[in-house]
């Protein structure tokens, strides 16, 4: 039968491979970040929880203070601070289960410190006496990851693999906002949602990537609904309201782990600091900007929350400093000490078995540091 | 090729069973990449495994070199040992900054806490008449990255053997396969299949005397080829298959060089910046007094891969590398 000869029987229909898909509606995002604190969801809020948030915000902001002050008495080689992100931070870490695993970026060692990491040796990279200073299988954190956005397909591999062998483990993979223009960003949220992976993708959009203002990364309504392109849900949240983000995370790790697939969840915040202290951030925005910020404070907000409320009274705020200040001096003292150093140790663990020619290099730079160590005019 | 024969069996069929024999072993051992499940791989390497092991061991990824190298190390961070195929040496590269920055690095960076046993089998080559993109020789970029193996093999035997050796090791391992090589036939015993290890050892394929023409991976048989012919000539040559660019073997191709005092390096990777200026650099400083002419190198020519009508210029052939056997200065003998 001809075309022509059809005709008169034709019924227009879609492609044949076309099927009607998920219905995007609840995978978009609120209209407005999720919020908590000084709303009506805040007296739904355990105290025990907002309690310790708040405790470890300001051990946060000391932290961060601290290690700022350590690169200019030139103990650390450089610190990109996460001051005003401290909810974000503390959230991310407080919010998994010790067996869960958590992904950071450089900017994310308030997150590692916060899950339990010694404060020496989460700075080890920045300190500069070798690259990853903890093991990650101590505390399930992988390698602070410098290439942006390349710790997110990891996150996702390590779920899937955690799935396979029928483990209950979440992985919480933290980013940037110039961290989702990157290649690896699409990838792992695509591997992700196809897999059905736990994994928890929060990006800390802190308005800026280095100089460049979020306008200049995303034409997107918001980076959240990325999610929905990737047949995941995305959630928006306050990302300097500490309750609102450790809730939106909790749901989010809940979500996973009862088989439910990865969510993205996008939290509003400022980089108060420059992108790090080598960085000059006058060259690209103004001081009003960043006081309006200082204004909507992480510590601040929870602070009048549970001060309204008396669940924190003077003597629990002095505590809290007090144990904050125990930190710092802690963390001062042992960085202020000489990072003792081997350089045998630069061959040692680039394979199993050093090669026969690393064994050469190895030997040779032995040899120059034994002809150093020769008193002048003994040979 | 001195392997107890049984019966003949390709390059392909070593490859594929050296997987299955790893998967059966193993169960950490996962295959991923694409179209490695349901098709078996556009070169049908993984023909089987996922009927055998399951979709959850051989795995169908999205599209997206980076991605499957990237979730590969997620998955070997939580303690499986990921067989990554990428499915032709150009559609590699979106996975380097993976490899590059993590692979590579992440054994040393964690002082060897995380390993990262991770095999990257790689088709490479030229040779069978593809199109752009799909004949280069990328293994310079991959031995100019510490922290990689970087292994190729040339018989049946060695497919099987190295394989096995790379899926066990407990380092990242680049595996490049000959893709003309793929349907190549060599008298091989299944039944007793071995490893090849350590990996990291070259061998001699061919003893002579005359010259030594070092090589590895498609351009073995090549040189075999040429050795035969170069017996007409009057000279006898050796030919020493590398087996692994990384590590390299200094001591089995020394001993060669050292036993004939010539030597050219053959790959059909561009010369410029390519393997065979690593190898010609460590021959001479390692045996110049043994040296009676300088290392030549026959390479492929500098030039983005050709295409395949134009391909048979550009490959080293057998009279390209009689060319340079000619040119290792044998009047100063006589």
């Amino acid at each position: 039968m001809t075309v022509m000869e059809q005709r008169g029987a034709y019924r227009p229909t879609p492609p044949p491979a076309w099927q009607p898909r998920t219905d995007p509606a609840p995978l978009l995002p609120d209209a407005e970040p999720y919020r908590v604190l000084g709303t009506e969801a805040a007296a739904g809020a355990d105290p025990e929880l907002l309690r310790r948030l708040y405790a470890e915000l300001v051990k946060g902001r000391r932290y961060n203070a601290q290690a700022t002050a350590l690169t200019k008495q030139g103990r650390l080689a450089v610190y990109p601070s996460s001051t005003g992100q401290e909810a974000c931070e503390v959230a991310a870490a407080l919010v998994l289960e010790e067996r869960d695993w958590l992904f950071p970026s450089y900017r994310d060692t308030l997150a590692v410190v916060a899950r339990g990491v010694d404060p020496v040796e989460a700075l080890t990279l920045l300190r500069g006496d070798w690259h990853t200073g903890y093991d990650p299988h101590a505390h399930r954190v992988a390698p602070l990851s410098t290439p942006l956005a390349t710790q997110l397909p990891h996150a996702v591999g390590l779920a899937h693999a955690a799935r396979l062998k029928g483990d209950d483990v979440v992985a919480l993979a933290m980013v940037g906002d110039g961290g989702t223009s990157e290649g690896d960003f699409h990838e792992a949220l695509n591997f992700a949602a196809v897999w059905q992976a736990p994994v928890v993708f929060l990006v800390q959009n802190n308005g800026f990537a280095i100089s460049v203002p979020l306008a200049k990364q995303t034409a997107a309504p918001s980076l959240a609904h990325k999610a929905v392109g990737y047949g995941m849900p995305g959630r928006l949240v306050d990302g300097n309201d500490a309750a609102a983000v450790h809730e939106v995370l909790a749901d989010a790790v809940r979500r996973a782990r009862a088989g439910g697939g990865p969510t993205l969840v996008e939290a509003i915040t400022y980089r108060v600091e420059a992108h790090t202290n080598a960085d000059d951030a006058t060259r690209y925005r103004g001081d009003a900007e960043v006081e309006t910020w200082k204004q909507h404070d992480p510590i601040a907000l929870l602070e009048r929350e549970l001060t309204g409320r008396g669940l924190l009274d003077e003597a629990a705020a002095e505590s809290v400093r007090q144990d904050a200040e125990t930190m710092a001096a802690d963390l001062r003292a042992r960085m202020n000490q000489d990072a003792a150093l081997d350089p045998m140790d630069l061959f040692a663990h680039v394979y199993a078995e050093p090669t026969p020619q690393l064994l050469e290099q190895r030997e040779q730079l032995r040899a120059e540091l034994a002809a150093e160590a020769e008193p002048e005019g003994t040979q | 090729m001195t392997t107890v024969a049984v019966k003949p069996a390709t390059m392909a069929q070593a490859l594929t069973r050296a997987m299955r024999d790893a998967m059966a072993a193993d169960p950490s051992v996962h295959v991923m990449g694409e179209d490695v499940g349901t098709l078996g791989g556009v070169f049908r390497i993984t023909d089987g495994l996922a009927k055998e092991f399951g979709e959850d061991r051989c795995t169908d990824t999205p599209l997206a070199e980076a991605g499957i190298l990237g979730t590969a190390v997620g998955m070997a961070m939580y303690g499986l040992r990921p067989v990554v195929e990428m499915q032709f040496d150009a559609f590699a590269y979106p996975a380097f900054e993976q490899l590059l920055s993590h692979v590579a690095k992440t054994r040393n960076r964690t002082r060897g806490k995380m390993p990262l046993p991770i095999t990257i089998r790689v088709p490479y080559g030229g040779g069978i008449g593809g199109v752009e993109h799909h004949s280069d020789s990328s293994e310079a970029y991959y031995m100019a990255t510490p922290g990689l193996h970087v292994v190729t093999p040339a018989t049946v035997a060695d497919a099987y053997g190295l394989l096995r050796a790379s899926i066990a090791s407990d380092d990242p391992v680049v595996f490049l396969e000959p893709k003309r090589l793929y349907w190549s036939k060599d008298a091989w015993n299944p039944e007793e299949p071995t490893a090849v290890e350590p990996i990291g050892r070259a061998v001699v394929r061919r003893s002579g005397r005359s010259a030594t023409l070092i090589t590895y991976g498609p351009s073995v048989p090549v040189c075999m080829e040429a050795a035969e012919a170069a017996q007409a000539e009057g000279w006898d040559l050796e030919v020493v298959d590398l087996r692994s660019l990384v590590p390299f073997d200094d001591e089995t191709v020394c001993a060669s060089v050292r036993r004939t005092g010539r030597a050219v390096v053959v790959h059909e990777s561009g010369g410029f910046g390519g393997p065979g200026g690593e190898i010609a650099a460590r021959v001479s400083e390692r045996c110049f007094h043994h040296l009676e002419a300088p290392v030549l190198r026959v390479a492929g020519f500098d030039l983005p891969y050709p295409p395949p009508m134009l391909e048979r210029h550009h490959l080293p052939g057998v009279d390209r590398i009689l060319d340079a056997v000619g040119r290792l200065q044998w009047e100063a003998e006589s």
